[in-house]
């Protein structure tokens, strides 16, 4: 990676910088580099003199895989992205592809998407907080934390049969429409988790050694945090008050009442209070989703991309032609450009597709939050000790599939 | 030294070693099913009941483990450093004093590895070791994070023991003796009428300190920062693999059971009864028609018992501090050490004196 932004003395020389004697690695394989990350320290003593990023070692090419897949089948490919919120990267991308075919989808599917992305920030947030903390040995609050992300898989398993890799969006729709039970189980999360969240607040956030740890750690300014090109819960956290849900609102978030949690000081505390802050906020949305969640189609009515019922297609022709010709062949997208960001559990998430007509793209590029949050490691990590680069990694939360793609 | 002295000797012996060794296991049983039992997990409940034979697993699994050694080692001094770390804290037992004394054939049997008039002083010299093999190991594995490890834990001992010193010297002052036994007769008493002589009550500010210092002698969190899993890997011991990590992994159990000892012997009374307990004693042995002679062996059986339950008590504190505290960074260890516990041990220290001085001695 080039020099960060912020950095005005070029960069020493390669081979001072891997002196094995000041050199520490820290990953790819490394307890706390979650994933495969590499950071390379200049270490003087445990003081982080200077640091750089390699990245590329989860690279799949997923990118290059959406030129040779079709529309629908490079949906999974999402879910691998940032693989804590995957329900997320399915909407975000289905939307793109929507824009360009010029979709409006149904009421309700809007409102399950919401509820999706919401459920997804909440467990993604769970993650970044609860690995945070078992990074700097609060191995507690992490059990306090993961039991609701376990509840909140198993609602996801309930809405399409996975937990990880959900696959949920169609263009157009959903693979399938809310369980029965859904209400209760989203009654018992919405009232369970704000315990665990109280709990782990107890825990954490008064806490001195907490504080001691993460206050003033990783700072990054409001002007750095926007130079780096960092979005969501760490651009909040460093006082930008900036949410894609309110200020470029999308589906019904127009409708919800929500607040937007903004930071002060921009260091693993402020980010920590954020998220806390953030998943209290998803989850009055989840309320307001339960209750103004309409009846009515799942599916819009168009025949390029409606995936009829199995019923159907098991018992009459033309509908059998139909789902033919969608699965074998693919939706028919018309030339065009479309780039649509969301607001991801991370930061921006951004998918933008070209189509030159036909079933494939011709070439989809992804904006991931993580590639630029790990940019701005190397200015946040310099002049700090090596357990502060875990608690600023942790606190950036970085995710692998996201950042090599 | 008569036979039956070497005797008595090497039951003790025996019974010390028996029972430290047996309790480790209970130990780590207790820490993964406490620890799970505070998150909210099941913790492991295959082997055995109540998952009580998964230590026995454990050490059977290290012990059938490839015994690999990396090649750069220094090869000595990575074999020396595990067996240090688990010699080391039992040593230190040698000097702690776990009942009274056993009454057998007109002989008294004091119930104490080493009657020794210096007894703190050894057992801090042993317990001083243990830092020694989180050096060596971190030397001699020739791995980055090893080093930083041996480094934290070299700096770690610095910044504490003086605290923990001073403490200690502060409970000299008002005990008078260097010797345990004559420390746990003397909290053998009552103040008031009610209250036991405990050091805890007399200087709580010392207890605080040693308190504090302990976790950081036993590495324990939040100041396990040699170990420090998410940063250093495993610290010191990420080299170590199989039976050698098993002995690092037993040794900080043995120093933990041996630091809890010492901070039952100084401030909570050692092996001295609850208040209340000679009553039923008495009771018993009125009821049962026992001799002097009988009565102390129950006594002594009750102090045993005792003791065992107080160290029972800290080491659920151990486990329960761990499971609830993030971990410091080195820097505000040091901070902590240097900046808050040592003035205060030597503020402390100086109230100690000057009331004692005021009180007559």
């Amino acid at each position: 990676m080039s020099d960060s932004i912020t950095t005005t003395e070029p960069r020493q020389n390669l081979s001072d910088f891997y002196n094995p004697n000041v050199l520490v690695n820290l990953g790819p394989s490394h307890p706390a580099m979650h994933g495969t990350l590499r950071v390379m320290c200049r270490v003087n003593g445990e003081v982080i003199e200077d640091s750089t990023c390699e990245i590329g070692y989860l690279h799949r090419a997923i990118e290059k895989l959406a030129e040779n897949k079709t529309y629908h089948q490079w949906i999974v490919y999402t879910d691998r992205l940032n693989y804590c919120s995957a329900l997320t990267n399915n909407i975000a991308y289905v939307m793109a592809v929507e824009d360009i075919l010029g979709i409006q989808v149904t009421d309700r599917c809007m409102w399950i998407r919401v509820i999706c992305m919401e459920l997804s920030r909440i467990i993604d947030h769970i993650i970044c907080v609860a690995i945070n903390a078992l990074d700097m040995g609060a191995l507690t609050c992490f059990w306090y934390l993961y039991h609701w992300r376990e509840e909140a898989y198993t609602m996801i398993e309930a809405m399409c049969g996975m937990r990880l890799t959900t696959s949920y969006a169609r263009i157009g729709g959903m693979s399938y429409d809310l369980p029965d039970n859904f209400d209760e189980l989203m009654a018992k999360f919405i009232k369970g988790l704000p315990k665990s969240l109280d709990d782990v607040e107890k825990l954490l956030t008064t806490n001195r050694i907490w504080t001691d740890r993460t206050r003033g750690v990783g700072k990054l300014t409001r002007e750095q945090a926007i130079d780096l090109g960092v979005t969501g819960p760490c651009l909040r956290a460093s006082g930008v008050d900036f949410d894609l849900r309110r200020d470029r609102p999308y589906y019904t978030y127009p409708e919800l009442d929500f607040e937007v949690a903004v930071g002060l000081n921009g260091d693993v505390y402020d980010r920590y209070l954020v998220r806390i802050e953030e998943m209290r906020q998803s989850l009055k949305i989840l309320k307001q989703c339960m209750k103004k969640l309409p009846k009515g189609p799942l599916w819009v009515e168009d025949k390029r991309v409606f995936i009829p019922n199995k019923q159907d297609v098991y018992t009459k022709m033309e509908v059998l032609i139909h789902h033919f010709k969608i699965f074998m062949e693919g939706i028919d997208v018309p030339p065009g450009e479309a780039y649509n960001a969301v607001e991801a559990p991370n930061g921006e998430l951004g998918f933008y597709v070209v189509s030159r007509g036909g079933p494939k793209a011709w070439r989809i590029k992804i904006k991931s939050p993580s590639l630029l949050h790990f940019q701005s490691f190397e200015t946040s990590a310099k002049g700090s000790k090596i357990p502060d680069a875990i608690a600023i990694l942790g606190s950036l939360n970085i995710i692998a599939g996201e950042l090599d793609r | 030294m008569t036979l039956f002295d070497i005797i008595a000797l090497l039951l003790k012996l025996v019974f010390v070693l028996a029972v430290v060794l047996n309790a480790v296991p209970v130990v780590i049983w207790f820490e993964r099913r406490g620890s799970a039992w505070m998150q909210g997990r099941v913790g492991p409940n295959r082997v055995g009941p109540f998952g009580l034979l998964q230590p026995v697993a454990d050490v059977i699994k290290f012990i059938f483990k490839e015994d690999f050694v990396p090649k750069e080692a220094s090869k000595f001094y990575y074999h020396v450093a595990p067996m240090i770390a688990a010699v080391a804290p039992f040593a230190a037992f040698a000097a702690i004093p776990f009942g009274s004394f056993l009454a057998i054939g007109g002989q008294q049997v004091p119930l104490q590895i080493a009657s020794l008039d210096i007894g703190i002083l050894s057992v801090l010299a042993f317990a001083g070791l243990e830092v020694y093999p989180i050096m060596l190991a971190g030397w001699a594995s020739n791995n980055k994070y090893s080093m930083f490890g041996a480094l934290r834990g070299s700096s770690q001992m610095v910044s504490y023991e003086i605290a923990l010193g001073l403490s200690l010297v502060s409970m000299l002052l008002i005990y008078g003796t260097l010797n345990l036994t004559e420390m746990v007769v003397y909290q053998d008493q009552l103040m008031f009428g009610f209250m036991p002589r405990w050091g805890i009550f007399l200087n709580p500010i010392a207890f605080l300190i040693f308190l504090i210092a302990i976790f950081a002698e036993t590495n324990r969190l939040p100041f396990d920062l040699p170990e420090g899993d998410a940063e250093l890997v495993a610290g010191y011991h990420t080299e170590y693999g199989a039976t050698k990590f098993a002995m690092f992994f037993f040794a900080e159990y043995v120093a933990m059971i041996m630091a809890s000892s010492l901070l039952i012997t100084l401030f909570f009374g050692g092996y001295a009864l609850f208040p209340g307990l000679e009553t039923v004693i008495a009771g018993i042995a009125g009821a049962l028609q026992l001799s002097p002679e009988w009565t102390q062996n129950i006594r002594a059986a009750f102090q045993v018992a005792g003791f065992i339950f107080k160290v029972g008590c800290m080491m659920f504190f151990y486990v329960w501090v761990r499971w609830t505290f993030p971990r410091f960074r080195f820097d505000q260890l040091m901070n902590l050490g240097w900046k808050i516990l040592f003035p205060l041990a030597l503020v402390n220290l100086l109230f100690v004196a000057l009331v004692i001085a005021w009180m007559g001695g």
